[in-house]
């Protein structure tokens, strides 16, 4: 589906953003952008102001057990990923935005101040996923009680699943 | 005149029995739903299935003034001293019901989140299975609450000691006909 | 306390008063764990800028290098002329387990914070474990009014992933549960939303409407609620003999029924008072907090993935977009009333446009074969078994896939690493982000309109919390 090097000539006007950040086309989405930590908050900003009205979704991934995706070249892997969905109302299309983020230094800027709605989104990253959001004015847990120590959807997390009494021999499920 | 003329008027009883009567007839249920098998019991609270021929329709949501709790839904780790609160600002008589699967066990979600079983917080008294259950597995459960009711001892408080001679199960044998009594254990 | 038996009559006050002791502090303990800590809504003085902005519902970008004075909210309120209270989690007017703290300057309501959680159920981690065949059953009990709609993007995503094709009978099953799906929970939203309002009626009118698609989801799927009945490559069973005339029958009724509630509510002078110019947002914040569905088509916005985003065979159906003009609680209210003729119309159409053909794709390798031929071959016996115990394998990559749930953009955001479990399985709630705006639509308004407000955001916590 996906492949390793960006194609010749991008089309629509999303490609004009940005255009040195590294992308990849998508059966689905207008594209998948890849920029890096750096230049993220940038990214989503010119994003914004290039038409797309609306951020549908935040969410982080953990790569722990699955190294070996299809990133472009010059993407370094990292072990967290934060994914940006965008919608664009007026265009009709959606952009996807995809960002390294490594295990040492889970910090990433936080885009409250470009889509205001992104700010339950970022508290779950960082509640279930431990990517701190840096600029987010209430970086608290959201999802879990306060005292709750780790960040369960890593994949170092176990699933705490509790034994049933009556069942003899512990199976896979 | 005089107490002769009198003779055919009186009905007796044990005072035991009227209580238990006016209890299991105006069981008011407390607001607890939390999750899908909530809106199954607001089902049964509305037309189709009304629990009002029950007496039970008024769901009160000031703990105080409820009797029965039933325990609609998945208890996550962040509502559960919410539920033993609930539960501790209720009055006596008081009794639990546990409503679906995640319930009485933690249903399909055996993870870090959910407290498998309500019965780990709070006493309970009836288990309704099914996920959600369906309306009338629901007033299955609560008839069983009633029968319940209506065969313990009004003075005995959950979780305190049987009598002697009482069975180690649950100690109460229900003496209702067989349609009601299809899942009860003996 | 056993082996004190034989001394009970003398030390029994001691033990009870001890005993007493010892139940208050874990009482004590117990109260002190439903406190939040940092997740509550703090004084004004302990609040960061930040903060107070995000609870005053200030939503528009600042002025480059701008800050919010904390004076320059409120400006005459000071601590100890507010009251702080907590409304939730359990209460019967917040849909479910939300607590909300609220500031109120007597019966004026200030700043909001939404506290959730409280239905956490670790669903996107037992998604990882679950195969994507009992997948649907794991998003099903996330938005559990609309569980159809939750089955129907989680077997989008994996259908988009797969990159197969599915037979049009399927198609245009999926989309007729859809669209009934779709009555049933705006039905559901009009009960609750007329009880909050006082209106006891209208709960029993919506629950009674409500039985009528309850009961033909039971014929179809075998369950009322939480059917799992989409699944990844179609749907589980074919609709049974005579559902054109079940059909029927309910969009009738139902659309009969609904000029009784135009009766009841809409032009009623007390119900208009409570919802019109109450809980307003404009069309630039609510696009800002991402907000979807009803309350972004209440601002004016006509923004509806199955008009703009067409997904299933929605190009081929025609149905209106409805819109509002003011973003109010009243044109809430009214866009959902609407939907409900809308799909009315959806699902006539539907049951005349209904190919012939398979419920399911063909694939053995993904849809498990009919029951009859498992005793017949044995190839159909291995197929069963192997998509039951540990599921088909599904290509390498990433998809999010959106669809329009009653709530607003229901999005399923999914990564395979080639194996037969999701490696992330991430649902993008639209009531989770919803809720987002209540701090906006709160403020200013009186008690008593926070909870008609919470009703029309239409939140279901199950989707919230995940």
């Amino acid at each position: 589906m996906s492949e390793t090097a960006p194609t010749a000539a991008p089309v629509g006007t999303t490609a004009a953003i940005l255009p040195e950040v590294p992308r990849l086309p998508d059966r689905l989405v207008d594209q998948l952008a890849f920029p890096h930590r750096e230049t993220y908050h940038q990214m989503v900003s010119a994003f914004r102001d290039g038409g797309f009205e609306l951020c549908a979704d935040l969410c982080a991934v953990d790569y722990l057990t699955h190294p070996g995706r299809t990133l472009p070249e010059g993407v370094n892997a990292e072990r967290f990923e934060v994914v940006v969905n965008l919608a664009s109302l007026s265009m009709r299309q959606r952009v996807r935005i995809r960002v390294q983020v490594p295990e040492s230094d889970p910090v990433v800027d936080s885009i409250v101040d470009v889509y205001a709605g992104a700010d339950a989104m970022e508290r779950e990253a960082f509640d279930l996923m431990g990517i701190v959001f840096s600029g987010h004015p209430d970086m608290t847990r959201i999802l879990m009680p306060e005292d709750w120590e780790g960040h369960p959807l890593r994949k170092d997390y176990g699933v705490g699943r509790v034994p049933v009494q009556f069942k003899e021999a512990p199976g896979p499920r | 005149m005089g107490l002769e003329d009198l003779q055919h008027n009186f009905l007796t009883g044990r005072m035991e029995d009227l209580v238990k009567w006016a209890r299991r007839n105006s069981v008011w249920p407390a607001t607890f739903g939390l999750a899908c098998c909530a809106i199954e019991m607001m089902s049964v609270g509305a037309a189709d299935y009304d629990i009002s021929r029950l007496g039970m329709e008024v769901f009160r949501a000031s703990p105080r003034q409820a009797d029965l709790m039933i325990v609609a839904g998945r208890v996550s780790q962040k509502m559960a001293p919410v539920l033993r609160q609930v539960y501790d600002q209720m009055m006596e008589p008081k009794w639990v019901i546990s409503m679906g699967v995640c319930a009485s066990t933690g249903g399909m979600f055996n993870n870090y989140a959910i407290v498998q079983g309500v019965d780990q917080i709070v006493p309970v008294d009836a288990y309704a299975p099914g996920c959600p259950p369906s309306p009338e597995t629901l007033l299955h459960a609560i008839l069983t609450l009633h029968e319940k009711i209506r065969t313990g001892e009004i003075t005995r408080r959950p979780g305190t000691s049987v009598p002697a001679g009482e069975q180690a199960t649950g100690g109460w044998v229900p003496s209702v006909p067989d349609a009601v009594r299809v899942a009860t254990p003996r | 306390m056993s082996e004190h038996d034989g001394r009970d009559e003398v030390e029994t006050g001691l033990e009870d008063t001890e005993r007493a002791h010892r139940e208050a502090e874990e009482r004590a303990v117990f109260v002190a764990e439903t406190s939040e800590g940092a997740q509550e809504l703090m004084p004004r003085g302990t609040t960061s800028a930040g903060e107070l902005r995000q609870e005053v519902g200030a939503v528009l970008r600042l002025p480059e290098g701008g800050y919010v004075d904390p004076g320059d909210i409120d400006i005459d309120r000071r601590d100890d002329q507010t009251m702080i209270i907590n409304m939730g989690p359990q209460h019967p007017s917040t849909h479910g387990v939300l607590r909300l703290m609220l500031e109120l300057d007597g019966e004026t309501v200030l700043r909001t914070k939404p506290i959730i959680g409280y239905l956490h159920t670790g669903m996107e981690k037992t998604g990882e474990e679950l195969t994507y065949v009992q997948g649907a059953t794991n998003t099903t009990r996330m938005d559990y009014l609309s569980p159809l709609h939750n089955e129907l993007v989680f077997s989008l995503a994996t259908e988009a992933l797969l990159g197969i094709e599915l037979p049009p009978r399927a198609v245009w099953i999926r989309m007729l549960m859809a669209e009934l799906n779709r009555m049933s929970s705006h039905l559901m939203w009009m009960a609750t939303n007329g009880m909050d309002l006082g209106s006891t009626s209208m709960m029993i009118y919506g629950f009674r409407e409500r039985e009528m698609v309850l009961s033909f989801f039971e014929k179809t799927t075998g369950l009322r609620m939480n059917h799992n009945y989409i699944r990844p490559g179609g749907v589980a069973a074919d609709l049974p003999d005579g559902w054109q005339d079940d059909v029927e029958v309910i969009c009738e009724t139902i659309l009969a029924r609904t000029y009784e509630y135009d009766e009841l509510l809409t032009g009623q002078p007390i119900f208009r008072d409570r919802t019109e110019a109450v809980g307003n947002i404009s069309a630039e914040e609510a696009l800002a907090l991402s907000v979807t569905g009803p309350i972004l088509r209440s601002t004016g916005v006509p923004w509806d993935l199955r008009r703009t985003m067409p997904y299933l065979a929605y190009d081929k159906l025609d149905f209106d977009v409805i819109v509002g003009s003011y973003g109010d609680n009243f044109d809430r209210y009214s866009v959902r009333l609407n939907e409900i003729r809308e799909s009315i119309r959806m699902v006539r159409q539907i049951a005349e446009m209904m190919p012939p053909g398979d419920y399911r794709v063909q694939d053995r390798k993904v849809t498990p074969p009919p029951r009859a031929r498992i005793d017949e071959s044995m190839e159909a016996l291995i197929h069963h078994f192997k998509v039951f115990t540990e599921g088909f394998r599904v290509p390498e990559g990433e998809v999010y896939v959106a669809i329009e749930s009653p709530r607003g953009e229901l999005g399923c955001y999914m990564v395979s690493d080639g194996t037969s479990k999701p490696y992330r399985m991430h649902i993008r709630g639209p009531s989770f982000v919803n809720l987002q705006a209540l701090p906006l639509l709160l403020r200013g308004g009186l008690m008593a309109d926070a909870v008609a407000v919470i009703s029309s955001v239409d939140p279901v916590m199950g989707e919230v919390d995940r």
